[in-house]
């Protein structure tokens, strides 16, 4: 492969992102512009820095390894991702923005009435942040060493240094900015080549995909055939499913991109603009798993299927033209790991902020440090950690790791969004007890996957997959014991359901007492 | 200029009042539903609810459609392995559905719930200024 082509265009990516902070900068200046970019962005803007936020690693790589090589079935993980936007509109989007709060911590507080739940949320914010950042950086160094050949931690530290450096210098506004062009870069890196590939496809006797003699399970292109060894197919598709239609909501990432819109239905706008650009984009991956399969059935040794996306375009393409795509998608990979790792950088951080470095930073400086360089300290926290993890972790597919993160949200900060926005008699330790049980649940299933190593049968599943019995489970014991607790429903309730559902133009008393 | 029909021809009758029309209903000041909303009285509380219930019914029956459409379709191919071979020109049909047609599906069910709720809210509003 031609390493100077794909390094240049990894550069030109890190450098338009690092550009586009630095113009970004000069307009932000108080504590409010770094969190929600003081609320002024149009639904277009915020749908495209949201769709180019959300779209990951694990959707850019990830989805087309996975249906590489486990086929069909995981045709349902593009669908979810989009999917959970709708579900997140339904129940979420409007209130949530009307609430008034920056961060899940902030709507827990407001809602519930309690700083025990603002610190078991922002616990959760960390794991579920950190969790999502990891495959992050673990695709950045698979992109680079793919392309550029490049020890896999020169790539974590890469993406790791210009994200820390756009957030600190930053902060939000900026990133909305550059969150908006990413999407666009995106699109353009995975279609572009897809339709060089595809017309290629067409022009060159159309073969059909191949499959391996030795791999389980015959159907690679059957919906539910257990390829690559899936056992109970049906059971993982829905729970998988599960996890990512109701984990969306609960991704801190997503939650505070939501805020700067300026009321609740250019919210709703906003989110149906996302799912459009979301479907979009998501019909292109599969395109790279089914040429994955026709013409590169044998993956080089000790390659990762996650890499398919950047090997396809030289195994297919002999020659210039083959590099060039490959040197795009590239591009268009790190385009897709530095924005979603600098809006979870950005949440991480606003969260260690507010609730570990501020008080105490306060405490050493007596009110001297300005509140913004508190952000910057939780930011360089907010980085460093995940990279650590990700030089150290086992390797799991990009678009696992990342599932995980969708069933502890969903597992915690579903069950308490939807029920804290629509049902009035929920309780503090109803919600509680929920938080506890599902993140204990969904946590412990996450740590026996990724450190104990999956497991055959029906526990292998089970573990692998939690969510489909960790959410009912989860909704369950909050419903319970708010029934059980009806005095500890916050004395606010009714006034927050006011500020949470009345429209905006209506002219109301909205403070809460 | 000619005089206008409705005035009566002959010198004006003047009219003195000296009392106010008290067999007309009187009108107290003005009440908004919104003070009601704000001070939680029963009336306001009810107003609330039937908000929240009717968003509550339109997004849970717009989720319970998305379900059948989504959630059905591995039901489907489990139990008419069919579908499963099926072949669209040289596209198989799971890949079709899942990779293409349900995107443009779940556009139209968000962009349906949008304008729905939406309504909702301007009746509301309308519902709350009209006193």
């Amino acid at each position: 492969m031609n390493t100077s082509l794909g390094i240049a265009a990894i550069t030109a990516v890190c450098l338009v992102t690092l550009t586009i902070g630095a113009l970004g900068f000069r307009l932000s200046r108080t504590t409010t512009d770094f969190y929600v970019a003081s609320r002024m962005v149009t639904p277009a803007w915020n749908a495209s820095a949201i769709g180019g936020e959300y779209l990951s690693a694990a959707s850019f790589l990830g989805v087309a390894g996975l249906i590489y090589s486990l086929g069909a079935d995981m045709l349902w993980l593009p669908v979810g991702y989009t999917v959970g936007y709708l579900v997140l509109l339904l129940f979420v989007a409007a209130p949530l923005r009307r609430s008034g709060a920056y961060t899940i911590p902030d709507f827990a507080e407001a809602r519930m009435e309690s700083v025990t739940i603002r610190r078991l949320c922002s616990v959760l914010v960390l794991a579920i942040g950190w969790l999502y950042l990891l495959p992050q950086f673990k695709g950045a160094g698979l992109a680079l060493h793919t392309v550029g050949g490049t020890p896999t931690w020169v790539g974590n530290l890469v993406v790791a240094v210009v994200v820390l450096i756009n957030v600190v210098a930053g902060g939000m506004r900026s990133i909305t900015l550059v969150q908006a062009v990413q999407y666009w870069i995106k699109v353009t890196a995975i279609s572009v080549p897809a339709f060089v590939l595809l017309s290629w496809w067409l022009n060159h006797g159309q073969p059909t995909p191949q499959v391996a003699a030795l791999e389980p399970g015959g159907g690679w292109a059957l919906p539910l055939s257990g390829f690559g060894g899936v056992e109970h197919p049906v059971y993982a598709v829905y729970s998988a499913l599960l996890a990512l239609c109701f984990g969306t909501m609960g991704l801190p990432h997503v939650l505070v991109r939501f805020y700067t819109n300026p009321d609740g239905q250019s919210t709703r706008r906003t989110t149906l603009a996302v799912l459009a650009l979301l479907g979009l984009f998501y019909v292109f991956p599969p395109l790279y798993g089914a040429f994955g399969r026709i013409y590169l059935p044998h993956l080089p040794a000790g390659t990762s299927p996650d890499s398919i996306t950047l090997l396809l375009p030289t195994a297919v393409i002999p020659g210039g033209v083959g590099e060039l795509l490959s040197a795009i998608l590239a591009g268009g990979a790190f385009a897709a790991l530095l924005s979603t790792a600098s809006g979870l950088t950005i949440c991480v951080a606003g969260v260690v902020d507010q609730d570990l470095v501020r008080g105490r930073l306060r405490r050493f400086t007596g009110n001297d440090a300005r509140a913004v360089n508190g952000f910057r300290i939780s930011a360089v926290a907010a980085v460093v950690v995940p990279f650590v993890l990700s030089l150290a972790a086992r390797d799991i597919g990009l678009a696992d790791t990342v599932g995980l993160a969708f069933a502890i949200a969903a597992s915690t900060f579903c069950p308490l969004l939807v029920l804290g926005i629509w049902w009035r008699r929920l309780s503090t330790t109803g919600a509680v007890a929920g938080l506890i049980t599902g993140g204990l649940l969904a946590m412990s299933a996450v740590l026996a996957t990724v450190i104990g190593g999956i497991h055959g049968g029906w526990t292998g599943v089970l573990l692998a997959q939690p969510a489909a019995w960790t959410v009912p489970i989860a909704f369950l014991v909050t419903v319970l014991v708010s029934l059980a607790t009806p005095s500890r429903i916050p004395k606010g309730t009714a006034r927050t359901m006011v500020r949470l559902h009345t429209p905006e133009n209506l002219v109301l008393d909205r403070a809460p007492r | 200029m000619p005089e206008s029909p409705s005035q009566p021809p002959g010198p004006q009758k003047r009219v003195r009042i000296t009392s106010p029309r008290t067999g007309a209903p009187r009108r107290g000041p003005v009440r908004p539903v919104t003070r009601d909303i704000e001070e939680q009285t029963r009336l306001g509380e009810l107003y609330m609810a039937t908000l929240i219930r009717a968003q509550w019914r339109l997004s849970v029956s717009v989720l319970a459609s998305a379900t059948m459409m989504i959630g059905g379709l591995p039901l489907l191919f489990l139990f008419v392995p069919a579908t499963r071979t099926l072949n669209v020109g040289p596209i198989p049909l799971p890949w079709l559905i899942l990779g293409v047609l349900i995107y443009p599906a779940v556009w139209l069910a968000a962009r349906y719930y949008v304008r729905q709720s939406e309504q909702i809210e301007r009746d509301f509003t309308e519902l709350v200024a009209r006193r």
